[in-house]
């Protein structure tokens, strides 16, 4: 069995009130170590207030060549937008 | 640089018409300056090409904590020692980014380690040379640093996104790297007479190995042309050379200190300085295998590997040990 530890995925949160946001992935045997060694390689210089990790072999991700189907569909729904209406100054602030 | 003579799997550019449509395809993002992702499709030359440039790049960055590591417990002041301690661990953090970054190429830290341990992959020559006082220490950080950073800014718009974003995070470091190193060099070069002969000896030693650290000359680098297209290189190595002797002559006048070029000198004509190349025949030597200290690295490494197999396996069969566990509660 190979010995190599498995990849991990680091998400941290900079502030309060922001979302986790991918940085980067680490090794690590267990999750109580990825989140330790999270903290000491991504950490540091106060760069977050939580940090979530997720062992990569876990995530699902879409495929380049899905681009066109998953997201151009949308691109033609311009009605989704506030700027497709036209709201006369008169009706005040909306 | 930490990455020098990565060898592209062909000579020159491929040429348009010889490329498919797939290949062309790529080319086309690559010039549109988007950036290519791991899952996106790439030439096989370009994967190869930059396993081997990040994975030089991460050995460059973990062989590079030995030299400063060497003085950890001999610097002068406890705050100078968990600076330099902060230095070293920055360095580490490097190695783990851009390991990571080549894994996203189906390429596994351990095969990229293997690799190293078994003198089949490189690391910059300029960690080959010993810190032989406490001034090589701040000489390091100024010049080494210093020309790692030159490097390091272009490659944040590296064509490959993971190596590109990893370039962003170690930029952020960077500058307080050359930072404190060059505060080492004021306290020396201002200090006693002795400090300051150590001073100008660190500098002496350091410069043309530094000068080195940015690879031959363009005319002898047959594989920039084609890593220059991709855009995993993206200035030459003479450029990249000359903004640095720029940059740095200023900072050796400031220390009061010599530079050990007595050739070097402005050209009113470029606004350049006009400087003496390094010794080719050392630096290729060095590459080879016989500077002052490639043994000495290589087995520092091999055993740190060797001595921690044990850690690593054990914590895994506890981990693995821990899951079952838990599943069969379940
Ligand atoms: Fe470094
Ligand atoms: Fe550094």
């Amino acid at each position: 069995m190979s010995s190599e530890w498995p990849l991990w995925e680091v998400f941290i949160r900079g502030q309060h009130g922001l979302s986790h946001r991918h940085v980067g992935s680490l090794h690590a045997p267990d999750a109580e170590c990825a989140l330790r060694n999270a903290r000491d390689v991504y950490t540091r210089r106060n760069e977050g207030v939580s940090i979530w990790v997720v062992e990569a072999a876990h995530i699902t991700a879409s495929s380049p060549s899905d681009k066109g189907p998953l997201f151009e569909p949308s691109e033609s729904k311009v009605y989704r937008h506030p700027s497709f209406y036209d709201i006369p100054d008169d009706a005040g602030a909306m | 640089m930490y990455a020098q003579m990565v060898k592209t799997a062909r000579v020159g550019v491929k040429p348009r018409d010889e490329m498919t449509e797939q290949e062309r395809a790529f080319q086309d993002r690559v010039d549109a300056n988007e950036k290519i992702e791991p899952k996106d499709w790439m030439p096989d030359d370009y994967r190869r090409t930059l396993i081997r440039q990040i994975g030089q790049h991460a050995h460059s960055e973990v062989v590079g904590q030995l030299p400063e590591g060497n003085w950890i417990t001999r610097a002068p002041t406890l705050e100078r020692k968990a600076i330099l301690l902060a230095k070293v661990q920055d360095e580490a953090g490097r190695g783990l980014y851009l390991y990571s970054a080549a894994e996203t190429l189906g390429v596994s830290r351990d095969e990229l380690i293997e690799l190293l341990h078994q003198g089949r992959m490189k690391y910059s020559s300029i960690f080959n040379y010993p810190t032989l006082t406490w001034a090589d220490v701040g000489a390091i950080g100024w010049l080494v640093d210093g020309a790692a950073i030159m490097n390091q800014v272009h490659l944040q718009r590296t064509s490959y996104g993971p190596y590109a974003r990893a370039m962003v995070r170690i930029c952020k470091e960077e500058s307080f790297h050359q930072r404190q190193g060059y505060d080492i060099m004021m306290k020396m070069a201002f200090g006693t007479p002795e400090q300051k002969a150590m001073a100008q000896d660190a500098l002496n030693r350091f410069w043309y190995p530094s000068l080195m650290m940015f690879g031959p000359p363009d005319q002898d680098s047959v594989h920039t042309a084609q890593s220059m297209a991709w855009k995993i290189k993206v200035a030459t190595n003479d450029e990249l050379r000359q903004k640095f002797v720029d940059q740095t002559v200023p900072q050796i006048e400031y220390l009061g200190l010599t530079c050990p070029d007595p050739d070097i000198r402005l050209n009113e004509e470029t606004g350049h300085y006009d400087f003496t190349p390094p010794d080719w025949s050392e630096f290729f030597a060095v590459l080879k295998g016989n500077g002052p200290c490639n043994k000495d690295r290589m087995k520092a490494r091999i055993t740190a590997w060797e001595d921690g197999a044990w850690v690593r396996e054990g914590m895994l069969a506890h981990a693995r040990k821990k899951a079952a566990a838990t599943a069969a509660a379940e």
